[in-house]
């Protein structure tokens, strides 16, 4: 430390709360409001109704989860609605045992990765898995939907609470 | 450079003050479609690469370059965000290009203004934390600023620059893609509502949501697509310093600079002489004379003269903002640039409609980013 040029010493939250240390703050006022559009507003609209909706393209003969109006790998219009089941199988999964503000859990989330039944191999809905044992969870795992009551729904991904073992 | 770059395809979705029917996505999907259409081109075998302008800020999406493939027929293709205005994705498809680099590459940008609640707020974002935001004085302050240091030295005035929002907002009358055409006197436009003096709320442009796209290649693969290549002669960018207590505030040095660079790569010597027609940012009515002063397009302090005397209308003799720019068209944030070039494209091609200009065969877009910038890009464009 005595290589130091300039004199220095430790600083207490004190000094940063009577300003003795300056420091600048803001807080970003960012608000949005997307538009939906034809695909994701019917991706919504049908899981108020406890219905989840996909794309099927024609051509590479793949029905997309969430829907799109337009095939990425095709780069065309996709062609009709096509209704995907509630049930899927656990591509991948985890238990968190962070909370997303980092707050430090025991009873870790488990988001998962859902391969949905009716839905192109490889496609279906990112959600997280309740009712369950977590030291019980596997890929592979077959699971349903546990829906929110409609009364409680907002055209929301969480209109779905989690998903469950079959 | 070795190799010469063409604008074979262009495509475009909207303008309109709000779009609640489609998603940013759907939007884009729609200008791209319409641009590969318009090439002749697949963009999942033809394109190379993809370059895209956007903030994440009027995104709503931090790190929105991961959001930018699906929409274009971009997977798994070179594909990247430049957070600027569309003319320097431009520029970047450009050298992608002029570099051999790639033969065929695809430029977006876009705006979904109308989903930014904020948008003031986000504009303030962009001041400097320590010398200017404390202030909390709306950003388009910053125009008002710098309009009265133009109307004091001189260089135009108050009924000059209501000049400028008569002439575009009737030149989009023609154009229909503009969201805010009008057949409006100067009257109106002087007495509207101030927003900063001696700037009025007419004299300010609008926001407008839009895709555009546009497809590059180098000239000898231009030739096997059944588009009307337009030559990319020019282009250049350049900034001054952000400071506001020390910018320019008279010139605009940046759109000087730009320029500059654009016509030194497109081997113009007298623009005056060589540029038809110009497309320029006219976000707040006196920039579209500031940045035709500099863009050297007429003599220091003449630009308004020549607006009343119908100079810049499209009959006269350097016709300005044709499509109604943006005080016309729309504010499309990020894609201002591409929408500035993209009528510059359209008057090249003779595709211009009803505002067809006589004499079309090189123009120049130039764009500025905007409060609270000094960012300017420009390209020069034959046919
Ligand atoms: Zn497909």
């Amino acid at each position: 430390m005595e290589h130091l040029v300039y004199p220095s010493k430790g600083l207490s939250e004190q000094a940063f709360e009577k300003r003795e240390v300056l420091f600048e703050t803001w807080h970003v006022k960012a608000e949005y409001a997307w538009d939906t559009g034809v695909a994701i507003g019917k991706y919504l609209a049908e899981l108020k109704e406890g219905r989840i909706v996909g794309r099927r393209c024609f051509k590479c003969k793949r029905v997309m989860v969430p829907p799109r109006m337009f095939c990425e790998h095709c780069f065309r219009p996709t062609d009709e609605w096509a209704y995907v089941q509630d049930i899927g199988t656990v591509k991948t999964f985890s238990l968190c045992y962070v909370r997303w503000d980092m707050v430090r859990l025991t009873e870790p989330e488990i988001p998962a990765v859902i391969d949905l039944d009716g839905a192109s191999r490889g496609m279906g809905i990112m959600h997280k898995l309740g009712a369950v044992d977590s030291r019980a969870v596997k890929i592979g795992m077959r699971v349903q939907a546990v829906w929110k009551p409609p009364a409680e729904r907002t055209g929301s991904i969480t209109d779905i609470a989690y998903f469950k073992p079959l | 450079m070795n190799r010469t770059v063409d604008i074979v395809g262009v495509g475009w979705s909207g303008f309109g003050s709000i779009t609640p029917d489609l998603s940013y996505k759907e939007m884009i999907f729609q200008a791209a479609t319409r641009a590969y259409a318009d090439a002749g081109i697949d963009p999942r075998n033809d394109a190379q690469g993809f370059v895209t302008a956007a903030e994440d800020y009027h995104e709503g999406t931090s790190i929105f370059d991961e959001y930018t493939p699906d929409q274009l027929g971009a997977v798994l293709r070179p594909m990247h965000t430049i957070t600027g205005d569309g003319l320097h994705a431009l520029a970047a498809a450009y050298m992608n290009i002029a570099s051999g680099l790639m033969n065929v590459v695809v430029v977006e940008a876009h705006s979904k203004a109308s989903n930014i609640l904020t948008l003031d707020h986000i504009t303030a974002f962009a001041e400097d934390p320590t010398f200017e935001r404390p202030l909390a004085i709306n950003p388009v302050a910053l125009a008002g600023l710098e309009m009265q240091r133009g109307l004091d030295a001189g260089r135009y005035t108050v009924e000059q620059c209501a000049q400028v929002v008569v002439k575009n907002k009737n030149n989009a009358l023609a154009n229909p893609a503009a969201a805010y055409a009008a057949a409006i006197g100067k009257k109106p436009v002087l007495e509207a509502q101030p927003l900063a003096t001696p700037l009025t709320r007419l004299m300010a442009a609008s926001h407008a949501d839009g895709a555009i796209v546009f497809v590059l290649a180098d000239s000898d693969t231009a030739k096997r697509f059944k588009g009307k290549p337009v030559r990319v002669r020019g282009i250049g960018w350049a900034n001054d310093t952000p400071a506001l207590d020390s910018r320019e505030w008279l010139d605009a040095k940046y759109a000087r600079k730009a320029a500059e660079m654009a016509y030194r790569v497109a081997q113009i010597r007298h623009p005056r002489g060589e540029i038809d027609f110009a497309e320029v940012d006219d976000t707040f009515a006196y920039k579209e004379l500031q940045h035709l002063e500099a863009l050297q397009l007429t003599e220091p302090g003449q630009a308004g003269a020549l607006t009343e005397q119908g100079a810049t209308e499209r009959a006269g003799a350097l016709p300005v903002n044709p499509s109604g720019g943006g005080l016309g068209v729309g504010s499309l944030l990020d894609a201002n640039g591409l929408a500035r070039a993209l009528e510059v494209v359209l008057q090249l091609r003779g595709e211009a409609g009803a505002r067809q200009l006589h004499k079309a065969n090189t123009g120049l877009a130039f764009a500025w980013r905007g409060l609270p910038t000094t960012s300017g890009a420009a390209v020069v464009l034959s046919n």
